[in-house]
């Protein structure tokens, strides 16, 4: 292989190319698309969280000077706009289908939850815009709020038709089975998680810039989506805004999703449908108020948990009863999210024959809840690696030998779990080793010790996680419900002189596929790394595409492409054999060259390129152009794994708790670019940590967000983690082409269960996330008064 | 923000004048709470008067046992002073650790005290180091200038030209960070001048105090064991989603420790 390729292809800590244009503030985010002549909107939000709007006055608003229109949720219904779809249909215990409360982009007579949009302003200034805003009177009536997800099976009714507000009560693997063993199990352990609600903050708050051309009847948008041709589907098959052909969606530079730009919103859509009927091109950026109140939030699940275990230790049964909170809608996949995403991995690493989990999925007059980081996998994991430490702790036993214990071990993959997943390859065990090794483990009672002598109580918490990524088989996807397949597409257009343009249906909004994607047909290709140019996010370029999120891109998106650099090796090797008079069979495609078996008969691939744009030399049989594509369905998920310990110090006096050590060995197969996966497990362990220690997004009883800003939600900031030590091990995924995994969310799933045993460690009983310094201090405070 | 008319005199006199003239005038410093505050449209005045062009509202001036310090004056520079380093070292520390490095370039002595925000780090200072706060018509003593809540003894128009801090023979300020906005969940400064213990507490009530009664038995005896023996009542103290009225009243006691610990080994 050229030593160029060496340096930049797989496994290379390639610098990312996106990079430059990032940090030189020339990336161009939705809010740098401006048309000359555009409007900008100001959205009419709901301030109760549950109200009928009895009457909209905009008299005074159209008055203001500078203000084109008012839109309400009443014309759009008149506009006959279809309701937002939830894209994944769960079906219930019984068989039924889950209840799907009605979801208008724009609230027209009901207001559900504090923030929900009922109208927009459109004037010619920003400034204009919220004056206007200001100036419409909206009659209210509230009505009492759902905000507690324990309580809202028994509470007033949220929508229509969905008694009790369940919107689901689903189940997974044997109940029967798993009470009998758990009845004649000899120890059981009983623990009851909340799992605590959090807000994205993204770096980037959602936009939208939309226009409408009525010579060509093309709609436009503009915004920050991390799957945009996913968003046309909708917004043409169901919301019904514009036909398919008829409407481009470019999400370009997106400045951080981590999930919450999956969904399709109310705001981008009515943007688009605005832009149509008015005529108008419109521009909405969210402001950080908004992104609090009306991004869809993660997480927020209140569960209880059974692990049964034999004498020995060997865990016989777990069962898992939970309450997840849906919020006022069912969003985008706000379904799948709490079931299909979580009850699977309830298996964790461990071999536990008797699995049960039921989950009610509630409605509350909330934002809508749906995929976080992780989505679904840290809530589970955070199940199993909790009541695994308590039942250590129970029985005495060491936390890291009775997890060792029971692991699936080597030689048992593939490995069916009772939680209808079958895990393909895996080492659990050196993952965890390597881990222990890092921390030092044994000498943990001296770190103590220490700590001790200085008033401080160490604690040290494991989690060994495990996710299911690389979403996902799309068959088995819909089986399970989804609305779409889950596969990806991929295509390298070759240019005549040899360079190549890739286009790939995932989306980069800070994960760095330019780069990794770049690496990966540089490396199969042989081509220079700086020769692949790599375009993702416009539905106007791109064929089609599911986007990005549930750790995907690579290990779908990354395959995608390897089959259409596959295919244009076929077609490359034929061209070559006609043109070096040689048999196909004996070309060979190495190090960029396609070679003559056994002589120096030879053309580069760039040779090869320009004779298919120049055919005089051509194969009479064989199309001209050099440009292929391909769609790749994977036939399974990938199952990332690994051990995460934290190490944590809790200040006796104030009950602060300081992060003091981490380490994560994660196993994500084989690695393109070491580097960006760094990257991304610092990202998702910084969000673990914040979910573990800091986050936690508060509804007063009246439904009021109170922690809807940086003064009162708090994000994690650099001084709040440690050093993070990270490393790897390899076991390469046995179904895709690149035998890679998924490193996305890896950090943010295993993390929080680590450092939240180590508090429970330190401090000999467990608190609730997050583990803020007052919550300590009344721990140590009622034991010093008892 | 709302529209407003925008002002920058040259000299208190001016400012003051303007701040007569018009319907509904605010002064702006730093602009570091005031500019939010516009920006949410929680504030809509008519007009803005902008005191960044007022040179005689700056200025760091030492003399004798005290430093004065002008009502313009930005945090950086006060964290930054040679000489405030020298003769009131507290003082610098404290500034030093308001919000981040932007806040500290753009936020002012004068804005933070004129604000009285419960959580302000600067109050502590005021009350622990018997300042005394000049305006153009009057001097106010620190035990008189904080009153509740955002109020202070300003009159409206009033503005703050500079604090007089006296220089204690050792000071130590201990701040426990909001873990979010990273402001004062409580602020505790202790100085010692010559034997008489001035406390001055930030963060847990309405506006900055002096805790008398740790004054009282540290003034008997300066040690972190004389502090235990104090009961700190949490009556009329904050309590929000972040600490409790109690966990705040314990909160003072340990920094009230942890400042005399620190002023002990200094
Ligand atoms: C992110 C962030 C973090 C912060 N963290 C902290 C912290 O940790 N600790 C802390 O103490 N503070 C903190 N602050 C507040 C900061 O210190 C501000 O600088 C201060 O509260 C106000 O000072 P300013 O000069 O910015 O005043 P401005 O915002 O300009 O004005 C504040 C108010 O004071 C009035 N005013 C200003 N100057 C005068 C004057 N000379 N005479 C009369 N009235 C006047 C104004 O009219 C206005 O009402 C933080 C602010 C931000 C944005």
């Amino acid at each position: 292989m050229s030593e160029a390729v060496v340096q930049t292809g797989i496994g290379a800590s390639v610098k990312r190319k996106e990079d430059l244009r990032f940090i030189t503030g020339t990336g161009r985010y939705t809010d740098d698309f401006n048309v000359a002549g555009q409007k900008y909107a100001v959205f009419l939000r709901s301030p109760y969280a549950r109200a009928r709007i009895e009457d909209i006055d905009v008299s005074e608003a159209a008055n203001v000077r500078g203000v084109c229109t008012v839109l309400t949720g009443q014309q759009m219904a008149e506009d006959g706009l279809g309701d937002i779809p939830c894209g994944w249909l769960v079906k219930q215990k019984d068989g039924s289908d889950m209840v799907s409360a009605p979801h208008p982009p724009l609230a027209a007579t009901l207001v559900n939850y504090v923030g929900e949009p009922y109208g927009l302003v459109i004037a010619d200034t920003l400034a204009a815009a919220r004056q206007g805003a200001e100036a419409v009177l909206t009659d209210f009536a509230e009505l009492d709020a759902v905000v507690d997800p324990a309580e809202a099976t028994g509470s007033e009714q949220i929508h229509e038709g969905v008694s009790d507000n369940l919107a689901f009560d689903w189940e997974l693997g044997e109940r029967a089975a798993t009470e009998a063993a758990l009845a004649s199990a000899a120890h059981v352990t009983r623990i009851d998680l909340v799992n605590n609600r959090l807000i994205p903050n993204a770096m980037e708050p959602r936009a939208a810039l939309g226009s409408y051309d009525p010579g060509s009847g093309e709609h436009t948008l503009y915004t920050t989506s991390q799957n945009p041709h996913l968003a046309r589907l909708v917004l043409s098959a169901f919301v019904q805004v514009a036909p398919e052909h008829k409407l481009r969606i470019i999400a370009p530079d997106v400045g951080g999703g981590f999930g919450s730009k999956i969904f399709i919103y109310a705001e981008e859509t009515a943007v688009i449908w605005a832009a149509r009927r008015t005529g108008m091109t419109i521009k909405w950026t969210a402001d950080r108020s908004e992104a609090f109140l009306a991004d869809a939030h993660g997480r927020d699940h209140v569960t209880h948990a059974e692990l049964g275990m034999n004498e020995a230790g060997e865990f016989v049964a777990l069962k898992v009863s939970t309450t997840a909170n849906l919020g006022a809608y069912l969003s985008t996949f706000g379904s799948s999210v709490p079931t299909y995403l979580y009850g699977t991995l309830l298996a964790g690493q461990y071999r536990t024959p008797n699995i049960y989990v039921e989950v009610q999925g509630v409605y509350t007059n909330t934002a809508p809840v749906d995929a976080y980081r992780g989505a679904g996998r840290p809530e589970a994991t955070y199940v199993v690696e909790r009541v695994v430490e308590q039942a250590a702790r129970e029985l005495g036993r060491d936390p890291a030998e009775l997890r060792r214990f029971n692991m699936i071990t080597p030689d048992q993959f593939p490995y069916d779990t009772p939680v209808a997943l079958t895990y393909d390859t895996g080492d659990y065990q050196v993952s965890l080793d390597r881990a222990l090794a890092m921390i030092d483990y044994d000498g943990f009672p001296a770190r103590r010790e220490a700590a001790a002598a200085a008033g401080k109580r160490r604690g040290l918490g494991l989690s060994c996680y495990i996710e299911a990524c690389g979403l996902a088989p799309s068959q088995l996807a819909i089986q399970l419900g989804a609305g779409v397949g889950l596969y990806e597409s991929g295509e390298i257009r070759v240019n005549p002189t040899g360079n190549v343009t890739v286009f790939t249906g995932s989306h980069s909004h800070g994960q760095g596929h330019e780069t990794t994607f770049a690496q990966i047909v540089s490396d199969r290709l042989g081509i220079p790394f700086d020769d692949v140019e790599v375009v993702h996010g416009d539905t106007g370029r791109v064929e089609f595409g599911l986007g990005t999120y549930g750790s995907r891109s690579l290990a779908v998106g990354g395959s995608a492409l390897m089959g259409a650099a596959d295919k244009l090796i076929a077609k490359g090797t034929k061209i070559a054999a006609h043109m070096l008079e040689a048999d196909p069979a004996a070309v060979d495609f190495t190090d960029g060259s396609f070679v003559v078996r056994d002589s120096n008969q030879a053309l580069t691939f760039g040779e090869v390129a320009f004779a298919a744009y120049v055919p005089t030399n051509y194969p009479t049989e064989l199309e001209p152009g050099f440009s292929e594509k391909a769609f790749y369905d994977p036939e399974n998920f990938t199952y990332p794994a690994g051990t995460h310990i934290a190490e944590i110090e809790i200040d006796e006096a104030t009950g602060v708790i300081e992060l003091v050590d981490f380490v994560a060995v994660d196993d994500f197969g084989h690695i393109i670019n070491p580097m960006i996966v760094a990257g991304q497990v610092h990202g998702g362990l910084a969000q673990g940590v914040g979910q573990a220690l800091l986050e936690h997004g508060i509804y007063d009883e009246y439904g009021q967000l109170i922690t809807g800003s940086y003064m009162d939600y708090c994000m994690p900031r650099a001084d709040d983690l440690p050093d993070f030590r990270v490393d790897t091990t390899v076991t390469p995924c046995t179904h895709n082409p690149l035998g890679v995994k998924g490193c996305g969310e890896a950090g943010a799933i295993g993390s929080p269960a680590a450092i939240m045993n180590a508090v429970a460690d330190a401090l000999g009983e467990a608190v609730a996330m997050p583990a803020t310094s007052e919550k300590i201090w009344r721990v140590l405070q009622n034991r010093r008064t008892a | 923000m709302y529209q407003f008319n925008y002002h920058k005199p040259t000299s208190v006199e001016e400012a003051q004048a303007l701040f007569k003239a018009v319907e509904d005038g605010m002064f702006l410093a730093g602009g570091q709470t005031l500019i939010p505050t516009l920006k949410q449209r929680l504030a809509a005045p008519t007009d803005v008067i902008d005191l960044s062009g007022i040179a005689e509202l700056s200025g760091i001036e030492v003399r004798d046992d005290r430093v004065s310090v002008g009502a313009f004056t930005r945090h950086a520079d006060v964290a930054d002073s040679a000489e405030i380093r020298r003769v009131l070292p507290v003082l610098s520390a404290l500034a030093g650790q308001i919000g981040d490095g932007q806040v500290r370039n753009r936020g002012t002595l004068g804005g933070s005290v004129a604000n009285s925000d419960p959580a302000a780090d600067y109050p502590a200072a005021v009350v622990a180091l018997g300042a005394t706060v000049y305006t153009a018509s009057r001097s106010i003593s620190a035990d008189d200038y904080f009153k509740d809540l955002f109020e202070t003894a300003l009159e409206p128009g009033e503005i703050l030209s500079r604090i007089e801090f006296q220089c204690p023979t050792r000071a130590a300020y201990r701040k426990f960070p909001n873990p979010a906005s990273r402001y004062a969940t409580v602020g505790v400064l202790v100085a010692d001048f010559s034997g008489d213990i001035r406390v001055g507490v930030t963060g847990a009530g309405p506006c900055a105090f002096r805790a008398t009664a740790l004054e009282e038995v540290l003034r008997e005896q300066l040690s972190v064991e004389a502090v235990e023996t104090v009961e700190v009542p949490d009556a009329g103290f904050n309590s929000d989603l972040h600490a409790s009225a109690e966990y705040r009243a314990h909160l003072v006691k340990v920094m009230t420790k942890r400042a005399v610990a620190d002023l002990l080994k200094a």
